[in-house]
C-alpha cells in the first residue's frame, strides 16, 4: 500500500466507525418517534444509554490489546473516537437521570451521590470522564506530555465503576452485569499479563541465560 | 380342569374403612360436579369478558392505566426479570384447572377449586393504584373478590395470625424458573388484620376481562396500599399460620424489602428515595402517598408502630 492508499483506507474506517457510534442513537430516536419506547419510556432511554456507555467504553478498552495480538494499526486510530462515543452516551444517559428522573433537582443529586453506592460510583465515573475527553486533543496530548498518559490511565477506573454501577443497582438477574464484569476483566487482566507477568519472564530468562 | 379361587381376599384389596366412610362425602361431591356442570363454565382464557362482574365505588377518580401497557410492563420473574418478558412468555402457563390449597390454622382447610371459590362471594370492579417499589405506578381496574370473603369460607381459628401465600412452582410452565433467581416458589404473607382488610382483592381479571397470564393468572392478591411485590400472583397455596411467614424478597434482601412493604415515602429504598413515583404514561414524576393514597382506611392497622423499623 502507498502512503496515499493508506491514508484512504484509515479515513474510510473512521468514517464507518463515525457513523456506526451514531447508530444506537439514531435506532433510539426512531423507536421514540414510532412511539416504541415501551411503557416506561424514560426508564427505557436511561437503561439504553447506559448499556451502551458501557458497551464503548470496554470497546475503547479493546483497542490496545487488539493491536497487540493483531499488529494492526487501525484499532488505536479508533480509539479516541471510541473514548469520546463512551463520553458521549455517558452525558445522555446523566441528562436523562438529571433532567427526567431528579427533574434538575440538585438536592436529590446530591442525597443520591452521598447515600446510594451505585449512585456514587456511576456518578464518580462521569465525573471522572470529564477531564479524558476534554484532554483528547493533539494539542492537550503535546502539552501534557507524559502526564497525558497517566491521566488517561484512570479509564481503568471509570471501567471498574463502570461495572460496579450497573452491578450494584441490578435487583436479583446478575447475568448481564457480570458478563460485562467478565469482559472488563480479561481486558484488564491482559493489561496485567503484558506489563507485569511478561517483563517479568523475560528478566528470569535473561537471568537464566546469563547463569548458564 | 377345575380353577379353585381362594375365598379370602387378598389384604389389598380390603377398601380402607376411612375410604369406606368417605362414599357419602364422594356421593355428594360427584351430585356437586354434576351440578355444575349444568351452571354455564367461567371464561377461563385471557381476554375473556367476565360476566356479573359488580361495580363498586372503589374508584380513585384517576385516568386508569391503559390495558396495553398494564399487559406488558410487568415484573414476574418466574417468566423472566425483564419487563417486557412476562408478556412473551407467560402463554404456557395453564390457569385451568386450577385449585388452591388451604392449609394450617383454618376450620376447613382442603384443595378447593378455582371455579369454587369463585362462588364464594360475587365479582366485584375495583380499581385501585398500584405502586410499585421500583417508584413507577399504575392505576388498575381489577376485577375479584375480597379475600375476607374467601377466609370466611374457610374459618381460621383462633391460633391463625398470619396468611401465608404461595405462587406455582413448576419450570415447564414457569420457565424462568429453572435459575434460581429468586428462592423459588414464590411465597408473601399478611398479617390477619391486613388479610381481611376490606381492600384487599383476590383478583382474577382486569379490564372486566380475565387475567392475562403475565398479570397473575388466574388468581392473585391486590394490596393496594403495599408495594406492589406484595401482591403475590397465580396462587396456589394460602396457610393459615400462627407466626410471621418467610417472605421471598425480605428473605432476599432484608434492609431492602420488608415484610409489612406499606407505601411510605419518608423510608427511602436504600437504593433509591421513594418519595417520587412515575406514573406509567407520565413523563416526570409524581409525590407518592402515605399508604399508596389508602391512609384514611388503612393507617389505623399500624397505630403505635414505628414504621421506619417495621418498613
Amino acid at each position: 500500500m502507498t502512503p496515499r492508499e493508506r491514508t484512504r483506507t484509515t479515513d474510510l474506517i473512521k468514517t464507518t466507525a463515525f457513523l456506526a457510534g451514531l447508530a444506537p442513537l439514531a435506532w433510539l430516536s426512531a423507536r421514540a418517534l414510532g412511539g416504541g419506547l415501551g411503557a416506561n419510556p424514560v426508564e427505557t432511554i436511561t437503561h439504553f444509554t447506559g448499556d451502551w456507555t458501557l458497551r464503548l467504553l470496554l470497546l475503547t478498552l479493546t483497542a490496545s490489546p487488539l493491536r497487540g495480538i493483531s499488529g494492526w494499526q487501525w484499532p488505536l486510530q479508533l480509539r479516541r473516537m471510541l473514548g469520546l462515543y463512551t463520553f458521549f452516551y455517558a452525558c445522555l444517559h446523566a441528562t436523562t437521570y438529571f433532567v427526567l428522573d431528579l427533574e434538575l433537582d440538585l438536592g436529590g443529586l446530591a442525597e443520591d451521590v452521598a447515600k446510594r453506592p451505585y449512585i456514587t460510583v456511576g456518578f464518580t465515573a462521569f465525573v471522572l470522564l470529564i477531564p479524558l475527553a476534554a484532554t483528547s486533543t493533539r494539542r492537550m496530548i503535546k502539552r501534557l506530555g507524559r502526564h497525558w498518559q497517566r491521566l488517561h490511565r484512570a479509564v481503568y477506573a471509570i471501567g471498574v465503576l463502570g461495572v460496579l454501577h450497573y452491578l450494584w443497582l441490578v435487583k436479583a438477574d446478575l447475568r448481564e452485569p457480570l458478563l460485562y464484569a467478565a469482559a472488563l476483566l480479561l481486558l484488564l487482566g491482559w493489561r496485567v499479563y503484558r506489563r507485569v507477568l511478561v517483563p517479568r519472564l523475560n528478566a528470569a530468562a535473561r537471568a537464566r541465560a546469563a547463569s548458564a | 380342569m377345575l380353577i379353585r379361587r381362594s375365598a379370602t381376599l387378598a389384604p389389598s384389596e380390603i377398601t380402607p374403612r376411612a375410604l369406606f366412610e368417605q362414599r357419602r362425602l364422594f356421593l355428594k361431591a360427584g351430585a356437586a360436579t354434576a351440578a355444575a356442570a349444568l351452571l354455564p363454565n367461567l371464561p377461563a382464557r385471557a381476554g375473556d369478558r367476565l360476566a356479573g362482574v359488580v361495580k363498586t365505588p372503589y374508584d380513585p377518580g384517576e385516568p386508569p392505566t391503559p390495558l396495553a401497557d398494564v399487559t406488558r410492563y410487568n415484573n414476574f420473574y418466574e417468566f423472566g426479570t425483564g419487563k417486557e418478558d412476562p408478556a412473551r412468555n407467560a402463554g404456557r402457563l395453564r390457569t385451568r384447572p386450577w385449585s388452591v390449597t388451604v392449609e394450617g390454622h383454618c376450620e376447613r382447610p382442603g384443595r378447593y377449586d378455582l371455579e369454587d371459590v369463585l362462588r364464594w362471594a360475587p365479582l366485584e370492579e375495583r380499581i385501585y393504584r398500584l405502586r410499585c417499589v421500583e417508584a413507577w405506578s399504575m392505576v388498575v381496574p381489577w376485577v375479584g373478590l375480597p379475600l375476607a370473603a374467601v377466609l370466611a369460607h374457610v374459618q381460621p381459628t383462633a391460633q391463625a395470625k398470619y396468611v401465608a401465600f404461595e405462587t406455582l412452582f413448576d419450570p415447564e410452565q414457569m420457565p424462568g424458573q429453572n435459575r434460581s433467581i429468586l428462592d423459588w416458589p414464590y411465597r408473601e404473607g399478611l398479617r390477619m388484620d391486613e388479610a381481611l382488610h376490606p381492600l384487599t382483592l383476590l383478583a382474577v381479571g382486569l379490564y372486566g376481562e380475565v387475567l392475562p397470564n403475565q398479570n397473575g393468572a388466574p388468581l392473585r392478591l391486590v394490596v393496594p396500599w403495599k408495594y406492589g411485590f406484595k401482591s403475590i400472583k397465580s396462587i396456589v397455596r394460602l396457610r393459615l399460620v400462627e407466626t410471621v411467614p418467610e417472605t421471598t424478597w425480605n428473605r432476599m434482601q432484608p434492609d431492602e424489602y420488608g415484610f409489612y412493604a406499606n407505601v411510605n415515602p419518608a423510608v427511602d429504598h436504600p437504593r433509591w428515595s421513594q418519595k417520587r413515583e412515575r406514573r406509567i404514561g407520565d413523563l416526570f414524576k409524581r409525590d407518592t402517598l402515605p399508604f399508596n393514597g389508602y391512609a384514611e382506611q388503612v393507617a389505623a392497622l399500624y397505630g403505635g408502630m414505628d414504621l421506619k423499623r417495621y418498613y
